[in-house]
């Protein structure tokens, strides 16, 4: 396996801090280069070789700090959304257009089906070569894309068909036009109508969780993650240029926004965290989707199984109770214990007064 | 009928400001002249030359919405926890809060409770913007979601006055997922058949505008506010072309359909009460 991998990823594609990784895959090349041109076997070097590599990615990804996770997440190579579609979701057809401005290649919606549940899946296309990154406005949505989610989650849900949504975009589009067209709006609208789709909605952040632009699909009953995807509300950058005033300062303003599916998971503002295979996404991408679809399946089956009247109202709570302060959580769960504690004592009161005033009289 | 006031003022601009002198007399961002000052809090903070509406905070704002002594506040005392224990560039954010609590009065960027408008009761919600730019932290996102439950109840209107940078980035994703939240709340109030009124004031931009000052049944602004979804620096770092005049104030969303009418702050409480009768069941 690692040997394709090793014909996978030219040199460009380290990062900066995977330095011995890439020492070691030069180095394998080089034996099996000299293998084949000498006819030594080398194969127990080379075996040795991949097992510190092994070791090597395991530190590495064991303690990523929040700025490298997000270059983790912004990977070239890191699986888009046109990869789940190849490999998770089973005959695909995208609709396109809002049926009101125009379509949004930013922005992909569609019916398939993953496993044997029906579904209709929305994300962000970012795109993979320049050409088709340029198309896509790099994954930045306008507000034709909101409109255009919105209207196929409508139509998902006039057919009772559940709705999976992949997140992974810088943040939606700032322009002119798109000012002019209601970006504000067409999000806000959205959140309403998410909270309230009387049909299951899967949130998955696979790469880039940027902001409103993210949000703006981001609403349903889970919240899930990849290991190293990152989710905020502002970009490191862009947090870096306000708070430290200067934009340089990613790597401090990513660590204190706690944008890592780890921190987000234990702050409970995600549910849950679908691991990547060893050394990120990019390394495996089979293993990756295989995993997504794992956690839709899983997470479809029992969302299918709640009434729709419980349905919403389990989203509802979970949404009234985002970023509550720990204590307050703590003490909902406490309340009712409290309160039968409290009538208890209440009733032993009784008994004893009453008691005390039989023995009285 | 209301009439549309027309402001001079051009909307945001990328040039560097003018210093305004301290003391008597203020200089008019809209029309640059120098004013009086007390001329200018007379007329309701309202530049008497050009229209140009400055900027008020939430005591003073409550002053000229509300019928006299009629605000009873709720949840005055809620104060951020700050969740993700946020420091940054040598300070804390906590201090910050403590810093913003002293300068404007009050303990978070958002100010609820019942109040009236010539005589009729609504649930009125009035953000702060002398605390960190009015952003949007859990507890905006909580006690905004707190009025909205109070007028559902209640079977009240409600008012809100938006005047906010957007979500604040010290909250991480708790403040983005108080957007979620406080659109969830007003699906609810608005399936119960609650009237709700936004007023946007200049500045509503970023997150707020993107959930609950967007969602309103008839959205009311004031002349010459900056409104939009990402700031004009944003935007003209991004895409690298100079912002066209007027862009993303009242006046342009007016033109491109997003709000329902420009009131001058003068005729915003017999609006107001004007539309609460028209929606009374």
């Amino acid at each position: 396996m690692s040997n394709t991998k090793n014909n996978n990823t030219a040199a460009g594609d380290y990062l900066a801090f995977e330095g011995d990784v890439a020492d070691i895959d030069r180095q394998i090349n080089e034996l099996t280069k000299l293998s084949s041109a000498k006819g030594i076997d080398y194969s127990a070097e080379i075996y040795a070789l991949q097992k510190e590599q092994v070791a090597q990615l395991k530190q590495i990804y064991s303690n990523l700090s929040a700025w490298q996770t997000v270059q983790v997440a912004r990977h070239p190579k890191r699986p888009l959304l046109d990869d789940y579609l190849n490999l998770m979701v089973n005959d695909f057809h995208e609709l396109h257009g809002d049926r009101c401005f125009g379509n949004d290649r930013a922005m992909v919606a569609g019916l398939g089906s993953i496993g044997t549940e029906k579904v209709m899946i929305i994300g962000h296309r970012k795109g993979k070569s320049t050409k088709e990154k340029i198309a896509c406005n790099f994954g930045c949505a306008n507000p034709e894309g909101y409109r255009k989610a919105f209207a196929k989650m409508q139509f998902a849900a006039k057919y009772n068909i559940p709705i999976v949504t992949f997140i992974d975009t810088p943040g939606a589009h700032p322009g002119i036009e798109a000012e002019q067209r209601g970006q504000a709006q067409a999000i806000a609208v959205n959140l309403l109508e998410m909270s309230i789709l009387p049909v299951p909605i899967i949130c998955i952040v696979i790469g880039e969780g940027g902001s409103g632009g993210a949000l703006g699909i981001g609403v349903g009953d889970r919240l899930a993650m990849l290991e190293f995807a990152y989710y905020s509300v502002i970009s490191p950058e862009g947090c870096a240029a306000i708070l430290w005033r200067d934009g340089s300062q990613a790597a401090q303003a990513a660590d204190a926004l706690k944008l890592t599916s780890k921190d987000l998971l234990k702050l409970g503002l995600i549910d849950s965290v679908i691991p990547e295979p060893l050394g990120g996404a990019h390394r495996n991408i089979h293993d990756t989707i295989d995993n997504v679809e794992k956690f839709a399946v899983r997470t479809l089956r029992e969302l299918k199984r709640i009434g729709t009247e419980n349905l919403l109202k389990m989203r509802y709570e979970k949404l009234r109770r985002l970023g509550e302060p720990i204590a307050v959580k703590l003490s909902r769960k406490t309340a009712p214990a409290k309160r039968r504690i409290k009538a208890a004592i209440e009733t032993m009161g009784k008994k004893t007064k009453s008691s005390s005033a039989k023995t009285s009289t | 009928m209301a009439k549309t006031a027309k402001s001079k003022w051009n909307g945001f601009s990328l040039k560097p400001r003018k210093d305004v002198p301290e003391g008597l007399w203020l200089r008019c961002p809209g029309c640059e002249q120098m004013v009086y000052k007390s001329s200018v809090e007379q007329n309701l903070n309202v530049c008497p030359r050009c229209d140009y509406h400055f900027r008020i905070n939430a005591k003073t704002r409550i002053k000229y919405l509300a019928d006299e002594d009629t605000f009873e506040e709720i949840l005055p005392d809620l104060r951020s926890h700050d969740p993700l224990d946020f420091r940054y560039n040598d300070s804390e954010y906590k201090d910050r809060l403590k810093a913003d609590e002293k300068k404007s009065g009050s303990a978070e960027a958002i100010k609820i409770g019942k109040a009236f408008i010539k005589g009729r009761q609504i649930v009125l919600a009035v953000m702060e913007p002398e605390f960190l730019m009015g952003s949007m932290g859990y507890v905006v996102g909580e006690k905004f979601t707190v009025a909205v439950e109070l007028a559902t109840s209640e079977a009240l209107p409600f008012v809100a006055v938006c005047c906010s940078g957007g979500a604040r980035m010290h909250e991480g994703v708790v403040s983005l997922g108080q957007m979620a939240k406080t659109s969830a709340v007003l699906a609810r109030y608005d399936k119960a058949g609650g009237l709700y009124i936004p007023i946007l004031t200049d500045p509503t931009t970023g997150g707020v505008t993107a959930s609950f000052a967007m969602l309103g049944d008839c959205i009311i602004a004031e002349p010459g506010a900056l409104i939009g979804f990402a700031g004009p620096r944003t935007i003209a770092e991004t895409i690298k072309v100079e912002l066209p005049d007027g862009f993303q104030t009242s006046e342009f969303l007016l033109e491109h359909g997003f709000i329902d009418m420009i009131i001058h702050r003068k005729d915003l409480r017999s609006e107001v009460a004007r539309l609460i009768d028209y929606c009374k069941k």
